[in-house]
Order: C-alpha cells, then sequence, then structure tokens
C-alpha cells in the first residue's frame, strides 16, 4: 500500500478530478460542501471479552475506508472513519451509537458482533433514522428499515449445513447432537435446526440438544454422552460453542476416543480468526459452515488477503503478517463497498436515498460476487461447508450452487412472516 | 482419426498401469479417462466405477484429484490428454500451473492455465467416487501406526456394517498387536455378521458382541430384538445382548462418572491450593491468585516456543521443563508482591484486598500488552494427548490422569512441608501467635515471604497445568478466581484437609449433577448447595478452632 504504481497515482487523479469537476458544477454551496470529508461511524468493542473478534472488524473497515480514500473516496470526498470503543458492554452500544449519529454526525455506521449488542441499539438508529451495516451471521428473526444485514442468516447457513449432513455426500448422518453455548444466537439457531431436522423425518428422539455457560470449559460429562448418544455410528454435532469454550471441547473430544470420522462435529461459530489462538491439531477433519473462507480461490480474494496482511503490518498491528481474514471480516469489508456503491447511485449520504440505492446493489467481494436483496435488507451469499486444517485454515468440500437468498424468518419456524422493505412495512404476514 | 488418436495417446498415457496386477485392460482405462473428458454424466460415472474398481492406489488418487477439482484436460496439438494440476502462481499477467501425468504424476511442467479445461465433479460424480476413497481410506487407516486411527478406521467399518469388508478386517484382526484395536476389529466383524448372516450366525454374533460388551452394537441388537419377522432364537441372543451391555454400561457410567469427579477435583484443588495457604495462613485475601495462575500459563506458552525455536526434537519434553519454570516465576511474582506492597497493610484485610485486586488489574493488562488480547495456543505433548482405555466403553484422558497426579503430588509435598519440616514449623507458628514467634526469634517477615511464594508458585503450577485443558488469555485467571475461592471457603479458611475435602464435594457433586440437569444448571445447583451449606456452617467444612482465632 506504500508505493503507489504510476497506474494507481493516475487513476486517482482522474477520479479526484472527475470528483472535482463534478463538484464545480454544482452550485457554489454544495460546492463547498462536497469538499468536506463523510464521517462513518465504526461500533466495534475494542475492549472487553468481545475485543478478541471485533477488533479484526475494525481493522478492515479501517482497511477499506483506506482503500477507498486512496483512491480519491466517494463522490470526490473522502472518508473519515470515526472510531468508538463500546467496551463489550450492550448498555454502552446504545450510547455510542447516539453519540455517532447526534453528535458526530456520521453518514453510516459499521458496526456490532453479538446480537444482544445489535438489539440494544437498534432502537437508536431506528428512533434517529441512522443505517447501520451488520457484518455477522445472526439467528434472523429481524427485518430492520435502517440496518443491512451482510452476514448469513439461518437458511444461508444453519439449514445447508444440515442439509449436507444428511446428504449421501455429507456422510447420510441420522442423529444430531445440537450443542451451543447458553445464549440467544445458539438458543434460536437450535430452535430453527430442530425444527428443520423434524420437518425432514428426523425422529425426536434422534435429536439432542444441550448448552454450556459461558468460558466452560469442562467438557467431560458432555462429551461422555456424545459417545454413548453416537454409538452405532450416523449421529453428528451441530455446534454453535462460542470461541473460547472450542479448544477444551475439542480436545476431551479427541482424548475421550472419538474422531471426525465417525462422530464429525460441525462448527457455525469456529472460523479462522478464533483459530489463530488455538492449538488446532484436535480440531483437524471437523467441519464448519461459513459464506467465505480465506482459502477461497479468486484473485480479488488473494488481493484481499494480501492487502490485509500488508495493512496490519504497515499500521503495525498485533499479529502483523500472521493476521487471517474470515467470514465476518469479509462480510464487513463488502460492506463498506456496498454502502460507497449506494451513496454513488444515489449522489447523496442521505439515509433514506442510500437505502434504496443499496436494494439489488452487486459487488465482487473477495469471497465471489454478492448481491444485495432488492427489499429484505439481507445479502445473497453463497454457502460453503469446510474442513478444518491443521494450519487453522479451512478446505472448501461442498459449495453451493449460486447465491443463496437470505430468509431472515425461517420457513421452518415463522413459515408465515417474511421481511420486504419495498412492498410492504418491514415484517408482515404472508397471506395464506 | 481424431478418436483413434485420442484412444491412443490416451493408452500411451495409461501404459504404466497395465503392469499393475488387478488392473482392467489398459483400453478400458484409457476410454474411461476420454468419457471423463467428455460431457455424458451417465458415461462419467461408469468410468469413475471403472477407475475406482481398479483399487489401484494410483488411480484412487487421481479420482481424489477429480474430486478436489484439480484435474484437467488439454489438447496438445489436438490430441486429448488428461493432466492433475498442482500450484497456481502468478507469471507476469498470466496465471500458471503446474501439471502431472494423471496416473503416474510425472511433472508435465508449467503451462498457461487458459491452455487447460478443468474436469469438473459435480454433486452427483462426487457420490460416485466417494465410497471407492472411504474404502481406501480405511484399508490405509487399519495399517496406521496410531492405535486410535486404527481404532476409529474399525468402529467405521462396524457401524457401516459392509459384507465386502469381512476379508479385510479378518485380515486386520488377524495381524494387529493391541488389544483394544483388536477389541474394536472383533466388534466390527460380529457387527457385519449380526447384519448379514443367516439366522445361525446372527444369533452367534449377537452373543459374541454380548460378550464384548459393544456399546456401538447396542441399536443394531434392540432393532434385532424387537424385529417380529427374525427367528426367535437369534431375538432371545439379541435381547440377552442388549442387557448385558447395559449392564456393563451401567458400570462403566459409573466408574466415568466417578473419575470425571475426580479430575474435576483435582482442578479444583490445584487451582485452590495456593490460595488457601496464602489465605489461611496469612490471613490475605489475594485477589491475584487467578492472574498468577495466569502468569504460569504463560510461562508455559514461551517455554514451549522456546522449545520450538531451539530445541524441535526435544518439544514433547517441554511439558516438564514448563511446570517447575512456572512455579518460579509465579512464585518471584509473588515475592515481590509481598515483599514490596502486601507486607505494608498485614491485618487490613479490606485492603489487601483492594490492593491485590489492583494487582491482578495491572498483571492482567500487562499480559495483554505483551502477548496480545487474543488468546496464545499450548499444544498438548503427545504423552498428554489421548487416553488410557481401561475397560471396554471408558477411556481415561492422559491430561486428567496427570492433573490428578499433579495435585495429589502438591497436597502431599505441602502436607511434608509445612508438618515434617523447620520450615513449616516456623510457618504454622507464626500463623498461630505473630508476636510471640517473633520474640522467640522466628524471622516473621522471611516466613511471610517465603509463604506467600509457596502460594504463588502453587498457583503457576495450577497455571501450567490448566494450559492442557483449557485456553490460554489474559483472562484465564477471571475464569478459574470463582471458584477457587468457593473451595476455600466452604473447605474452612486455615486448613488444608477441609480444601481437600471441599475439592472433591464439589468436583464430585457436578459431575453427578450434570447429566442430569445439564452443565448450566449443575452450576446453579452447586452455588446453591455452596450457599446453603456456608449458611449452616459460615467457618466451612473444618472451622479453625481455638486462641488463634484472631482475625
Amino acid at each position: 500500500m506504500t508505493a503507489y504504481s504510476r497506474r494507481d497515482f493516475l487513476k486517482g487523479t482522474v477520479a479526484a478530478g472527475t470528483g472535482l469537476a463534478a463538484g464545480l458544477s454544482l452550485p457554489g454551496i454544495l460546492t463547498a460542501q462536497s469538499k468536506e470529508p463523510i464521517k462513518i461511524g465504526v461500533l466495534h468493542s475494542l475492549s472487553g471479552t468481545m475485543a478478541i473478534s471485533e477488533v479484526s472488524l475494525r481493522d478492515v473497515v479501517l482497511m477499506a475506508a483506506d482503500e477507498i480514500n486512496a483512491k480519491g473516496g466517494v463522490m470526490g470526498r473522502k472518508l473519515q472513519p470515526v472510531v468508538v470503543d463500546p467496551a463489550s458492554n450492550w448498555d454502552l452500544f446504545a450510547e455510542k451509537a447516539k453519540q455517532l449519529l447526534l453528535q458526530d454526525k456520521v453518514a453510516v455506521v459499521f458496526g456490532c458482533w453479538t446480537s444482544v449488542s445489535r438489539k440494544s441499539v437498534l432502537p437508536v438508529f431506528e428512533g434517529n433514522n441512522g443505517l447501520l451495516f451488520y457484518p455477522v451471521q445472526y439467528e434472523g428473526e429481524e427485518c430492520s428499515k435502517n440496518v443491512f444485514y451482510t452476514g448469513a442468516t439461518p437458511n444461508q447457513q444453519l439449514i445447508p449445513a444440515a442439509e449436507y449432513m444428511m446428504s449421501k455426500e455429507g456422510g447420510s448422518y441420522k442423529k444430531f447432537y445440537l450443542l451451543g453455548t447458553d445464549y440467544v444466537f445458539p438458543r434460536t439457531a437450535n430452535k430453527i435446526l430442530r425444527a428443520y431436522l423434524l420437518a425432514k423425518g428426523v425422529p425426536k428422539e434422534n435429536i439432542e440438544e444441550e448448552y454450556t455457560p459461558f468460558n466452560h470449559q469442562d467438557y467431560q460429562t458432555i462429551v461422555g454422552k456424545i459417545k454413548r448418544f453416537s454409538s452405532g455410528g450416523s449421529a453428528a454435532v451441530l455446534s454453535t460453542i462460542n470461541g473460547d469454550s472450542n479448544v477444551p471441547f475439542y480436545k476431551e473430544f479427541g482424548n475421550q476416543g472419538l474422531r471426525s470420522e465417525n462422530a464429525p462435529i460441525m462448527a457455525f461459530s469456529v472460523a479462522e480468526d478464533e483459530l489463530r489462538g488455538m492449538d488446532t491439531s484436535a480440531l483437524v477433519g471437523h467441519l464448519a459452515a461459513w459464506n467465505y473462507y480465506q482459502s477461497v480461490d479468486t484473485p480479488q480474494n488473494k488481493k484481499f488477503v494480501n492487502a490485509f496482511k500488508e495493512y496490519a503490518v504497515k499500521n503495525k498491528l498485533p499479529g502483523g503478517s500472521k493476521r487471517v481474514t474470515d467470514d465476518p471480516m469479509e462480510a464487513a469489508y463488502f460492506g463498506v463497498y456496498v454502502w460507497k456503491q449506494a451513496v454513488e447511485k444515489a449522489k447523496s449520504t442521505d439515509v433514506d436515498a442510500v437505502r434504496k440505492a443499496v436494494y439489488g446493489q452487486e459487488f465482487l467481494a473477495p469471497g465471489g460476487k454478492i448481491k444485495m436483496d432488492e427489499a429484505n435488507h439481507h445479502t445473497y451469499k453463497p454457502v460453503l461447508i469446510g474442513e478444518i486444517l491443521k494450519d487453522g485454515q479451512f478446505k472448501t468440500i461442498s459449495r453451493s450452487k449460486g447465491l443463496v437468498k437470505a430468509e431472515p424468518w425461517s420457513q421452518y419456524t415463522s413459515p408465515d412472516k417474511g421481511c420486504d422493505w419495498v412492498k410492504e412495512k418491514g415484517t408482515y404476514q404472508k397471506k395464506a | 482419426m481424431v478418436r483413434v488418436l485420442v484412444v491412443l495417446t490416451i493408452a500411451w498415457l495409461v501404459a504404466p498401469a497395465t503392469g499393475h496386477a488387478q488392473s482392467p485392460a489398459a483400453p478400458a482405462l484409457a476410454a474411461a479417462l476420454a468419457d471423463l473428458a467428455g460431457t455424458d454424466a451417465a458415461k462419467r460415472e461408469t468410468a469413475v466405477t471403472t477407475l475406482g474398481k481398479t483399487g489401484n492406489p494410483k488411480w484412487l488418487a487421481f479420482l481424489g484429484a477429480l474430486r478436489e477439482g484439480s484435474v484437467y484436460a488439454r489438447k496438445p496439438g489436438g490430441r486429448l490428454e488428461i493432466v492433475v494440476g498442482g500450484t497456481k502462481s502468478t507469471r507476469g499477467d498470466q496465471d500458471v500451473i503446474e501439471i502431472f501425468g494423471a496416473y503416474d504424476r510425472a511433472p508435465l511442467g508449467t503451462v498457461p492455465l487458459t491452455d487447460l479445461t478443468e474436469v469438473g465433479a459435480d454433486r452427483a460424480l462426487r457420490l460416485v467416487i466417494k465410497p471407492f476413497l472411504d474404502a481406501d481410506e480405511t484399508r490405509v487407516q487399519l495399517r496406521d501406526p496410531d492405535p486410535s486411527v486404527r481404532r476409529g478406521a474399525a468402529v467405521k467399518l462396524g457401524n457401516q456394517a459392509d459384507p465386502g469388508a469381512v476379508a479385510v478386517v479378518e485380515d486386520a484382526l488377524q495381524k494387529e498387536p493391541d488389544r483394544w484395536v483388536r477389541q474394536a476389529l472383533a466388534e466390527a466383524l460380529a457387527m457385519i455378521r449380526l447384519a448379514h448372516g443367516d439366522g445361525a450366525s446372527r444369533a452367534a454374533a449377537a452373543t459374541a458382541l454380548g460378550n464384548l460388551h459393544a456399546q456401538n452394537a447396542l441399536p443394531a441388537l434392540r432393532r434385532l430384538a424387537a424385529d417380529t419377522g427374525a427367528g426367535a432364537p437369534e431375538r432371545a441372543a439379541a435381547a440377552g445382548a442388549v442387557r448385558q451391555i447395559e449392564r456393563w454400561n451401567l458400570l462403566g457410567t459409573s466408574l466415568e462418572t466417578l473419575f470425571q469427579g475426580a479430575s474435576l477435583a483435582s482442578i479444583l484443588l490445584l487451582m485452590a491450593l495456593g490460595l488457601a495457604i496464602v489465605f489461611g495462613l496469612m490471613g490475605v485475601i489475594n485477589m491475584a491468585h487467578g492472574e498468577l495462575m495466569a502468569l504460569g500459563a504463560y510461562t508455559t506458552f514461551v517455554v514451549q516456543n522456546w522449545f520450538r525455536a531451539a530445541a524441535p526434537q526435544w518439544l514433547d519434553a517441554y511439558f516438564l521443563v514448563a511446570l517447575p519454570t512456572s512455579f518460579l516465576v509465579a512464585a518471584a511474582v509473588g515475592v515481590v508482591l509481598e515483599r514490596g506492597v502486601i507486607r505494608r497493610l498485614y491485618g487490613r484485610p479490606l485492603e489487601t484486598l483492594l490492593l491485590t485486586w489492583g494487582a491482578s488489574l495491572i498483571i492482567q493488562q500487562a499480559l495483554r500488552l505483551w502477548f496480545g488480547a487474543a488468546n496464545v495456543d499450548v499444544a498438548s505433548p503427545r504423552w498428554l494427548s489421548g487416553g488410557l482405555p481401561v475397560m471396554v466403553g471408558l477411556t481415561l484422558p492422559w491430561n486428567r490422569l496427570f492433573i490428578i497426579g499433579l495435585a495429589a503430588a502438591c497436597v502431599a509435598v505441602m502436607y511434608w512441608l509445612l508438618f515434617r519440616t523447620d520450615a513449616g514449623l516456623r510457618i504454622r507458628a507464626v500463623t498461630q501467635n505473630r508476636a510471640m514467634s517473633s520474640c522467640l526469634g522466628v524471622r516473621a517477615g522471611a516466613v511471610d515471604a517465603l509463604t506467600f511464594a509457596i502460594g504463588a508458585g502453587l498457583a503457576g503450577l495450577a497455571g501450567c497445568a490448566l494450559t492442557q485443558i483449557g485456553n490460554v488469555g489474559p483472562s484465564l485467571g477471571q475464569n478459574y478466581i470463582v471458584d477457587s475461592f468457593m473451595v476455600v471457603v466452604t473447605g474452612g479458611v486455615g486448613k488444608l484437609a477441609g480444601t481437600l475435602l471441599a475439592a472433591a464435594g464439589i468436583g464430585e457433586l457436578n459431575k453427578v449433577i450434570e447429566p442430569a440437569l445439564g452443565a448450566v444448571f449443575a452450576k446453579v445447583a452447586i452455588l446453591v448447595a455452596v450457599i446453603l451449606f456456608l449458611q449452616r456452617r459460615p467457618a466451612g467444612l473444618f472451622a479453625a478452632k481455638g486462641r488463634n482465632a484472631e482475625a
């Protein structure tokens, strides 16, 4: 990033020139405004328990802003990120969101990870007509006018993964152990998974559901249960265990003699960034479901991964060139670009205009082309089933055909509900 | 004409294959390869079957490559050639790829990607490939040097119950040296016979499975026992086997729960021991105890990294070095803490509590600044991975056995130190009456430093042991400190026996109720039980008696 090639420089100059020209043609008062940078808010926890995951999202959003600025900004105006630290504290999230919208008057906010933090800022964004890009896979059942969801909904992660495990290719598993950390995402995810499995004819006694507290370390009893549950084969674990508890779980799993070929674990919350701090030897061969892996083989992904490593080195971020990219990071990254394209289409940073311009917006993201939904504020994404490798990376073993449309309301738990902001006003009742 | 050329080329290409004993004639393989590059789905599937049936590892490797999507076709000079792609790279503005021969993987140089057409494997084709590769993988695994891999493969064969695998299993059974793998193989064999044999052999297989206590066969046996279509003798045999296995399971589960409780107890004990000594003997509520554990854990991490860099061949031994090192590092920090600040605040429990809490924040933040906020990875040495199978259905993980041993050793050493040595005598004297022992010539200050160092060192040791079962991060201490205090308070202040008993009680109780209530409620139930217990006996299991109750 430090050394510009001449081509880049020329591009930048041309872009800036065009922007300037566009600016000049407008009335004087707008010209004065258009030279001012556009403020964008970054609302990710930089301290506290969630810092481990969220710091990387801040990094990647700032990198995207840098890239856009290096190419001349948005409509000739530079982006000026305003970074705040809600410190993994849900109340503080709402407070900081209010500060960003009312005090700093940012045009858009990129932020949040946990569902509880998103729920806590939701009234702030809706009450003040702000705009939030939310980059993490989540449990769905939400349809806000002021949020764009660039992560996966259950039908873009959970359902395809369960479908894969039941398919011949995935191993025709017939018994499922739903294991999660005790909070909103795993509970809702398992509700949907259970409804799906029952709908597909899996008998009730073949589904087991269990939760552990946050930071749970002692998985002896649960692994013992899984061992008995999986006797006779054809049993798989669907895991929504959160970050920290995964290493003790997988270690115990291996130590008690269970192996991935007889009882595989399909994880929904283990990505490359979490694997950075883990001894992965116990995880090798187990599975995960995401919409992007660092190992995705596209030219734009190679560029993205290298750019991020360079960015980390240049800005002396901890980890430096050993930093990795993962699914939420990709979603956070392309969120910035989708917003940029929408602003350019709307020729304004006005929230309502940008919102309408986002609908149907396409972007060549690192993981492949994505598309914003025409009405439901979510994203069309590919679904990838991956196998964990020794170096903490994933090997894609199955890939959805084309892009999967997001269903904020799962057809298995809320078949009567839909989400549409064009023909309806958000969540609506489907006609029977 | 072109077609003839194609066949000729491929015949030449696969020529080495003809040497293989089981290979079908080369033309069939050549035709199969040509079909693969075509578009007719049915022909492609037949082609895969032809290649897979050779059982030749090289063709199976080729199918593996096909499944991964790294098989390409090219037509140098109009002749069709199937190649396997390797690493891709960029040369100038062109994407290039290394290519290899389909069968022998002879390097064929590096060519631009645009010269090749990908021979993809769609879902349907991958499904055809899978059984060949799986069967091959299982065969390879049965020869793996690691017994746990062989055992896994045997279990898989049993679960699949494929009659074609009988010969393979029998063969492996004869060569197998490991008792537990033999057990799994015998189980697999009986399960295959149970699924496919005639009446008499099914009954015999059911009886055999009962005698083997084969947990894995339980679903199949239950099905057979309930199957009205089957003959009476085999149903009776199956029902008998189910009873036999269930009885054995009851024993296994009880022993397992007992062991799990012992393991949890040993971890609690190891964490609480240092705290109990500092709290009990000195009256200092050491809120930094958890961070001293974190220091021990990070010391283990540093020692491991040193071994990785300097002596990779001795890597498995790093843990033995890390144990004493983490004790010393934590003890040294403990001494600095005690001599630096805590000693100025003796007899003021509230101030020491605040002070040690502050110290804990400082240590935590220092670790975060130095090592980063993310967790670090501490790998288990090989001798602490896996488990010791003690009976059918019960495997005791090595890391947990080790921690139980370590906790027992620590308690034994502490007893010896306190009750059999001069230093211990002085520690006990200062605990009972500081002023009097000072008068009699005991240097109370030095004794304090020593006691605190031992307590801190034990915390470091606990942290080192915890790396084998949990995560290592800056907030490691916070996850454990509450449990440690719970054990110490329940046990009664100042009594090692109380700590020991409280750890054992809480550990076992937790593991007995967890299967029924789940992890979340087990934790709640334990806390409620401890609160109720402390209502009845505020001083804990073993209350300190007599005149030394000055604090």
